[in-house]
């Protein structure tokens, strides 16, 4: 069967989509590889975590999303997984391939709103990959699925910044689980240098979000010890993590949850081959978009985060614009019914992304996140390859990250370089003595996830 | 030979290779190994790279059918293969994984396994008093040389020269060691149009920089067909595009290659791989790469359950007849092309033999006659 | 490594990890159960042989493969619990079983 528009990921933006372009009347399809609407936002949203006051009220207004999203009707497939997507099929439309527990299968359509979203920002400290060292998104998807807190909180510490960590801290402390420590990198000046940028963002309807963010701080400050502008981060231990360590500091623990911000998932826009920018204010690469989600291809757009770091309600409405778009392009509505339909979330997502410049600002990753200084430190975890490593490779006459795998095997992996890619291009562009965001990003090739040989074996004709 | 520097014509060296692939990167190796300063001049992260999609084996029972010059000159190259490695081992400490057990090649039906043996049998004739040693092995034998094969394997060729190795490692391990040894690697550096071509006077732009060199090789692969011209030679080869899948690493199971599934050192199963006539593109199709699994799955069932982690598609540069291309311009002596779509399997004659010939002046007529572009004249 | 908080509207399944029984929530997934079942490894890598647990738990990193009912490098963190799961930690290189 052919539908209209094929939606990647239901998270905020793709379920926001795919509510607005139903409503123009497009046969929609949405794709996720999560058992349930909500995308890492609002993972378990309709599970019993919608229950849970202390994960806040951003989070219970994802029910609310959820909950229209399936009362619209729109067809959706969880556990699915897409593994290739063809945007230029023989019949002049794309084709996806999907994978799920019953195996392959394929469909087409028309359009197709890649909304899959974000990951965090990789932060390759020394020893990172020791067990019991993870993301504080990650401890945050315990909290949402699984109801669960660290089991030993005075042996947890939180490291890293950005409004993430903040809110986590918070959503521990009123589990009961307030970790030991937050030790903080943001420098210490950061705020007052970019009182303009904050100031701006008032202007701009942001107030609101600032208030909300400096009430978690607050919240966060009152309760828990906090290590500010903290340098020199790294993990240690045998076998698995026994402290953590920094200039001037150390501390036992064996949970060490780190946060650096989050960045596009470029992997399907890559391996697609849609035109990418460096995004020199968030310090990562995102597909080029104009403001309805058009990308360098006619038959895709991309919606949410997954075109530049935003949030949640920017993402809602995101999806929401990008939806009617589509409706749009394929003669549902006209421009002039576009512009109504799609005025309230525009200036929604104005207000939403107001204060962003302020946090881009406020919390850029440090030099040591993007580029770690010591070569001994793990830059692809799948294949253990180290800074140093990559560094020589650079040396050698490697221009770029896809001659550097090549060379050592990193981002050949299971993830794929979806971890290891960004440190990668920063190595090189640091030893070869390049500009940030000009070595590139491997080129991600299919399957995106992975398939057996037997599923591929057995996919329907 | 010395390397001097001359302002007005640039950076001089005793030889210019274009195209830093497995092709021209053993070339380099080879002329650095007879004591010329060489120049490497490659491409930048991303372009057509055949070597970055090898498949990786170290093959000679199925080259050269109809043309026993080439299963020769196949065989000499596989016969170079362990010295070269053991060199770039002890200059690099990287292990090329070159295993050179013998390989198969699989027959799912009885009409491939009789059609192999009519191949087969002829390859030997026409191999003459050089020989061809081969086995066809019905499958009761052959499913205690290969753990796990499928009910509809048939049986198999086998011959003794086959192997394989890591195409990477070996593309990383040659850059290395060229430029341990003195070599000039320049990375993004494709050659501009202002070529300077007389005889054994040779100077183009690349990367912003001028080289010049008496002796020039072409190794750029597809590129080849355009560059060739300008220097007096002619290299007809166009793009094939071929498919891989690689799946998860497995505890070693594989013995020896199989024609199309191989196990690497790290312990991944390769499964290679399509032939398609589709020009410069290099999108990957779903329903090519499920012929490929179904290929393996009906040879060897577990590989069913085995994960991909990675697939790949990439160009091969295939010649009309299949078959190398290696030539000296006439009009303008001391360039040289080589133009092939085994960079692994050739590896070690690249290195070891026709980097001799390139340095004193001359193709080894006996051994690489044949293999002239001006064959495609003569229609 | 983590602790379910007991929490009277959300129901428990029983899996087993490394053949220990372990009641986790409905709606968690495999890797989590690792983590509360407190294992210091899920996986050791096919490479060194290191040991690794789940990083990001959404599906990027797969540090989190584990064995899981019977089945070798499965992303554990993409996996929800179902009853008497089976879930062991992945040592290395997946076995193929070949030869049997």
């Amino acid at each position: 069967m052919t539908y209209d528009l094929a939606i990647i990921g239901a998270g905020p933006a793709g379920m926001a989509a795919a509510i607005a372009a139903q409503g123009q009347g497009l046969v929609t399809i949405v794709i996720d590889e999560q058992p349930a609407p909500g995308g890492q936002i609002f993972r378990g949203i309709e599970g019993a975590a919608a229950q849970d006051r202390t994960l806040g009220a951003d989070y219970a207004a994802g029910a609310t999303i959820a909950r229209n999203f399936r009362a619209s009707g729109v067809e959706a497939r969880f556990g699915t997984t897409l593994w290739h997507l063809e945007p230029d099929d023989e019949d002049g439309l794309c084709t996806l391939s999907l994978a799920d527990a019953e195996g392959t299968d394929t469909l087409q359509a028309r359009r197709v709103i890649l909304a899959t979203g974000a990951q965090e920002r990789p932060v390759p400290i020394p020893g990172w990959q020791l067990p019991g060292v993870m993301t504080a998104g990650a401890a945050q998807i315990m909290l949402k699925t699984t109801g669960a807190v660290p089991a030993e909180p005075k042996r947890t510490v939180l490291a890293g910044q950005g409004p993430l960590l903040w809110l986590l801290a918070v959503q521990m402390l009123r589990a009961g689980a307030a970790p030991a420590l937050i030790l903080e990198t943001r420098p210490a000046d950061r705020i007052r240098e970019n009182m303009g940028l904050a100031t701006n963002a008032i202007a701009a309807g942001g107030a609101g979000m600032l208030w909300k963010g400096a009430k978690l701080l607050a919240e966060a400050r009152l309760a828990i010890p906090i290590h500010r502008a903290t340098t020199g981060l790294r993990a240690e231990g045998d076998q698995r993590l026994r402290h953590v360590a920094w200039d001037g500091g150390r501390f036992a623990c064996d949970l060490l949850l780190l946060h650096e911000g989050v960045i596009p998932a470029t992997h399907v826009p890559m391996a697609i081959g849609l035109e990418h920018a460096w995004d020199a204010a968030q310090r990562c690469w995102r597909p080029m978009t104009d403001e309805r989600g058009a990308t360098s291809h006619d038959r895709i757009a991309i919606a949410g985060d997954g075109g530049g770091i935003g949030g949640w309600e920017a993402a809602v409405a995101s999806g929401r614009i990008v939806g009617l778009d589509q409706a749009r392009r394929l003669g549902r509505i006209d421009e002039a019914g576009f512009g109504m339909a799609a005025a309230p979330a525009i200036a929604a997502r104005r207000r939403a992304l107001a204060l962003r410049p302020f946090l881009d600002a406020v919390y850029a990753p440090g030099a040591a996140v993007l580029c770690p200084p010591d070569d001994a430190t793990i830059a692809c975890r799948c294949e253990e390859v180290t800074a140093g490593q990559v560094r020589a490779a650079a040396r050698l006459g490697a221009t770029g990250p896809n001659q550097v795998k090549a060379y050592l095997r990193c981002g050949m992996g299971a993830c794929q370089g979806r971890l290891c890619g960004p440190t990668v291009a920063a190595l090189i562009e640091e030893t070869r003595g390049l500009p940030p965001g000009t070595a590139g990003l491997t080129r991600p090739r299919a399957p995106y996830k992975p398939i057996t040989v037997g599923a591929l074996a057995g996919l329907a004709e | 030979m010395s390397s001097t520097h001359d302002v007005s014509r640039g950076a001089s060296h005793d030889a210019i290779v274009i195209g830093g692939g497995l092709v021209g990167a053993a070339i380099a190796w080879g002329l650095t190994g007879q004591g010329l300063q060489v120049a490497l001049l490659d491409e930048g992260d991303v372009a057509y790279r055949a070597s970055r999609g090898n498949f990786g084996l170290v093959w000679a029972q199925s080259k050269g059918l109809g043309a026993p010059h080439y299963q020769r000159w196949t065989r000499a190259s596989a016969l170079a293969w362990p010295d070269l490695a053991a060199d770039l081992a002890a200059r690099t400490g990287r292990d090329v994984g070159l295993q050179q057990p013998g390989g198969v090649h699989l027959c799912l039906s009885v009409a491939e396994f009789e059609d192999r043996a009519a191949k087969m049998a002829r390859m030997r004739e026409e191999a003459g008093n050089f020989g061809f040693e081969y086995r066809m092995i019905r499958a009761p034998e052959l499913r205690d040389m290969l753990p796990g094969l499928g009910p509809k394997v048939v049986g198999a060729s086998w011959t003794p020269y086959d192997g394989h190795a890591n195409p990477l490692v070996l593309l990383h391990a040659l850059h290395r060691a060229f430029t341990e040894a003195g070599g000039t690697y320049v990375p993004n550096a494709k050659v501009e149009a202002d070529i300077h071509a007389a005889p054994h006077d040779f100077a183009v732009t690349a990367g912003g920089q001028r080289f010049a060199a008496p002796r020039v090789v072409l190794a750029a692969g597809l590129g080849n067909a355009d560059l060739a011209p300008r220097f007096g030679l002619s290299a007809p080869v166009r793009p094939q595009r071929g498919q891989v899948i690689v799946t998860e690493r497995t505890a070693e199971v594989l013995p020896m290659p199989v024609t199309t599934i191989r196990q690497t050192t790290e312990g991944s199963i390769m499964l290679g791989d399509s032939i398609e006539e589709v020009g410069f593109d290099t999108r990957q199709k779903p329903e090519v790469i499920k012929v490929i699994a179904e290929r393996a799955v009906q040879s060897f069932p577990w590989i069913g359950r085995l994960n991909i982690v990675r697939a790949w598609s990439a160009l091969r540069v295939m010649a009309p007849d299949g078959l190398p291309i290696y030539d000296q311009s006439e009009t303008c002596p001391g360039a040289f092309t080589a133009n092939c779509h085994s960079g692994v399997t050739l590896a070690g004659a690249h290195a070891r033999l026709l980097a001799p010939m390139i340095a004193a002046g001359a193709l080894d007529q006996e051994r690489l006659g044949l293999l002239t572009a001006k064959r495609f004249n003569a229609a | 490594m983590f602790r379910a908080q007991s929490k009277a509207h959300q129901e428990t399944i029983e899996v087993f990890v490394e053949g220990s029984a372990v009641r986790v929530p409905q709606g968690a997934t495999a890797a989590a159960a690792v983590l509360i079942a407190g294992l210091f490894r899920i996986r050791e890598t096919a490479v060194t042989g290191a040991p690794r647990l789940p990083y990001c738990m959404m599906g990027v990193c797969f540090d989190c493969l584990a064995e899981i009912d019977g089945v070798a490098n499965r992303q554990s963190c993409m996996v929800p619990v179902t009853p008497g799961m089976r879930i062991n930690v992945q040592h290395g290189a997946r076995q193929t079983g070949a030869a049997g």
